[in-house]
């Protein structure tokens, strides 16, 4: 640990400060608390919101895990467990199982939480309705009324464009059957997740300086029609590498002739998964297979 | 008779300050409205007319008198359970209540259709936008409402989908109109409905509304420069010169019997063709 | 036998503000009552007031002084003082009108035009259209004409266009300014005719009949308008 630093970077007061906003968050589900966001040693952009939360609760007890899209050894989720590790010097893990506080980018792990957990999210932008209402003052009074007719007929208007709603990330749901909310840029895969989770789930924008939060054992409903239901993703193809047919899927390219392997995104569920014994395919999905399922052939 | 009073104006006035000065650009105005009845507000630039329609609606804060209006809650809307029926002073009631009650019990068509339409999303959110507002959540149900809407201001219904940027002036009009009646309104404010739109358009504007008025029961208030207008739609008639109402009674007496000599010079300037 | 229509000391003088505010004196002092089944003939020259007089008692002029009281849902109303929707009550049920000009709503036809009267009075669109074909059958007014809207009609078709209007709902009391002036005999006939069905159900009529033969038909009194004129 570096001793020049402050235990988990910022002086006490700001994590006074920040844990008051999170107490408020707490107390009203989904209501986006303004807060004092400070200077980070990175930019905007790259989770300063996410780490202010997780510097302000974190203790020398914890076990720190940080995920971006799922995996946790890609250039951010690397950076911000090794900015912790240096000034902390608490215990972090791959494992979700062993963690306590779970700081993620843009995925909900797949394992189930506990109470006994709390995960983070990094925000960009906690306005669920900015791209509909750019004005401030008017999403204010928006939410203050309730008023979300705004919200309801872009998803009409999705129906009777396309045939369908047009969100698969970020998707819209309604915190405690009151506030509209972001879930921050998760699939709408993960949205079921948020609903009466046993963990305590935070949010955090550094650069809007807003933090929210939804309690555990909260209702979080995702915002659809009676007749046109909200759906999650779902995939032909299991996880090459494990076999898993309920998890989330990275697709990627392997070579020049368009393979792609399918591969589970959360990379602890799938480590898990193959030391347990379970193997996939092993194999990418050739290009004239792909376009056959898409005409509806078999391979 | 329905003796039961809906709107009721008290001594409403509202000052503005023009160069070093205030001035009243309403002043002193009271009139009773009653369901299914009509009101033109007529009068010429600078008279006062549209402002005293922003009072009434409650978009601007009288610096004088007061608006009353007649709340009716309905069973099972979520912001009725807040308060009781009644005869309220609107500038008593919250914003919450405002709202709720502009957006379902009264119905306000702009000059200018696109300031009373969401020009980016297409006729039937337009439409529907109201009953989302209040909780439907059936799609396929909306779609419905919004259709039959359609139909009934005579709008095509194959274009539902399309953007209002794409409908013409008086199409666009006749949204706006479909976009306020949708949640059943029982008072509907107009300002100028038919201005700047083509002549034979207007006059079949004119005519549907005349027609949903009278199947409706809506009661009005019309703020209109051209008598014509006042003749065809209201029932009484307020005249408007530089703030103050100068005469107000039943349309077809201040129209043929002017007593003001204001009145008598409006009416005597009016062309016929 | 109780009067259905009453002037109490009617005056009316027009004040023409565009002339300097020059009074110009129609009539005054007017006390009249009329009685179910009666027809009071206004006379006098043209010019002395008589449409004025009737437009009062429809409630489009207003009474400069004096009271225009009419007997509406067995209550006395005073026109001159009623409010407008007191005054529109009253000639919804009760006060018909017969205008000497059409004022034509444009592009209704005549049909729904005569219909109108009926549907206010809560008439099935249905029903009502059927009164008014009948109506404008019985004034010779020919069936292609029906769906047209009147405003290109000849003087004498809008003429019979506006009584089938103010006559289909039977009301009480019927005022009918000239509904003979631009009509032919056959239609004179057929107009004589309706007001004594009218009279004889017992509407109280107040009329200006420019045609002596007509008013010598239909009027049981006449009253001389010339002589409530003011001198200028």
């Amino acid at each position: 640990m570096d001793e020049h630093y402050n235990f988990g970077f910022l002086d006490e007061r700001t994590k006074k400060m920040i844990r008051r906003a999170m107490l408020k968050a707490v107390a009203v589900p989904g209501y986006q608390v303004p807060f004092g966001s400070r200077e980070m040693p990175f930019a905007y952009g790259w989770g300063t919101g996410g780490v202010q939360v997780t510097a302000s609760i974190i203790g020398r007890s914890d076990v720190l895990k940080v995920i971006d899209q799922g995996a946790d050894d890609t250039t951010n989720a690397v950076n911000i467990r090794r900015f912790f590790a240096r000034t902390t010097g608490v215990p972090t893990t791959e494992k979700t199982l062993e963690a306590t506080i779970i700081q993620t980018r843009h995925r909900i792990p797949e394992a189930a939480l506990t109470e006994t957990q709390t995960i983070v999210y990094q925000v960009p932008m906690p306005e669920p309705l900015f791209r509909l209402e750019p004005r401030r003052s008017e999403t204010i009074t928006m939410h203050a009324l309730g008023e979300y007719g705004l919200m309801n007929v872009k998803l009409y208007e999705d129906i009777a464009q396309l045939g369908a709603i047009s969100k698969t990330y970020d998707y819209p749901v309604l915190v405690n059957e009151r506030y509209l909310t972001s879930p921050s840029p998760i699939p709408k895969f993960d949205n079921p997740k948020m609903h009466m989770n046993p963990a305590l789930q935070l949010f955090g924008a550094g650069r809007e300086k807003r933090i929210y939060a939804i309690p555990p054992y909260t209702a979080v409903r995702s915002l659809d029609f009676e007749d046109h239901p909200f759906e999650i993703q779902s995939w032909e193809h299991a996880c090459a590498l494990c076999g898993a047919e309920n998890s989330f899927l990275d697709e990627m390219i392997v070579d020049d002739e368009g393979s792609r392997l399918f591969v589970c995104s959360d990379s602890d569920f799938c480590s898990e998964r193959r030391s347990a014994g379970h193997v996939g395919t092993q194999q990418a999905v050739t290009m004239p297979d792909t376009l056959a399922s898409a005409r509806g052939e078999e391979p | 008779m329905n003796n039961r009073l809906l709107l009721s104006a008290r001594n409403v006035g509202k000052q503005f300050m023009q160069g070093s000065r205030m001035r009243w650009a309403c002043q002193n105005v009271s009139f009773d409205l009653y369901p299914g009845e009509v009101l033109a507000v007529v009068g010429e630039s600078g008279s006062g007319k549209s402002t005293l329609l922003r009072l009434l609606a409650s978009r601007l804060a009288c610096d004088e008198g007061s608006v009353h209006y007649d709340v009716r809650n309905e069973a099972g809307t979520a912001m009725a359970a807040a308060g009781a029926s009644g005869v309220f002073n609107l500038a008593e009631l919250s914003e919450a209540r405002l709202r709720w009650l502009a957006r379902t019990d009264w119905g306000f068509v702009e000059q200018h259709a696109r300031d009373g339409l969401r020009m980016n999303v297409s006729g039937g959110a337009n439409i529907g936008e109201r009953m989302m507002a209040l909780g439907a959540r059936h799609y396929g149900k909306l779609r419905g409402e919004a259709l039959s809407w359609m139909e009934r201001v005579e709008l095509d219904t194959a274009r539902i989908d399309d953007l209002p940027g794409t409908y013409s002036g008086g199409m666009q009009q006749r949204l706006q109109i479909a976009r306020n009646l949708v949640t059943h309104p029982r008072l509907v404010f107009m300002d100028e409905p038919t201005t700047g739109l083509d002549v034979s358009v207007q006059a079949r504007l004119l005519d549907l509304l005349r027609e949903l008025v009278d199947q409706l029961h809506l009661a009005a208030v019309i703020v209109t420069h051209d008598l014509a207008v006042a003749r065809l739609l209201a029932h009484r008639m307020l005249v408007m010169k530089d703030g103050c109402v100068v005469e107000q009674g039943l349309t077809d007496r201040v129209l043929d019997d002017p007593q003001h000599p204001y009145t008598q010079l409006l009416v005597s300037s009016v062309l016929t063709p | 036998m109780t009067a259905v229509l009453e002037t109490v000391d009617l005056s009316k003088t027009f004040t023409l503000h565009e002339r300097g505010g020059m009074a110009l004196p129609v009539f005054s002092s007017i006390s009249f009552r009329v009685n179910p089944g009666e027809c009071l003939a206004l006379t006098g020259h043209s010019g002395s007031g008589k449409s004025s007089l009737l437009r009062c008692l429809y409630g489009n002029y207003s009474a400069s002084s004096g009271e225009v009281r009419i007997h509406h849902q067995n209550q006395w109303v005073n026109l001159s003082a009623a409010a407008p929707r007191e005054v529109l009550e009253v000639r919804r049920h009760t006060l018909g009108y017969v205008s000497q000009f059409l004022r034509v709503i444009p592009r209704v036809s005549t049909l729904d035009i005569v219909a109108e009267p009926l549907r206010r009075l809560g008439v099935a669109a249905s029903d009502a259209r059927d009164q008014a074909e009948r109506w404008l059958a019985r004034l010779n007014l020919h069936e292609r004409l029906w769906h047209l809207p009147p405003a290109t009609f000849s003087g004498g078709e809008q003429q019979r266009v506006n009584i089938a209007h103010g006559l289909i709902a039977n009301h009480p009391v019927l005022l009918l300014d000239e509904p003979t002036a631009s009509l032919d005999a056959d239609n004179r006939r057929v107009v004589v005719a309706l007001i004594h069905a009218a009279r004889a159900r017992g509407a109280a009529v107040v009329g200006i009949f420019h045609d002596d033969e007509v008013r010598e038909a239909v009027a049981s009194r006449c009253l001389d308008i010339e002589q409530f004129r003011q001198p200028f």
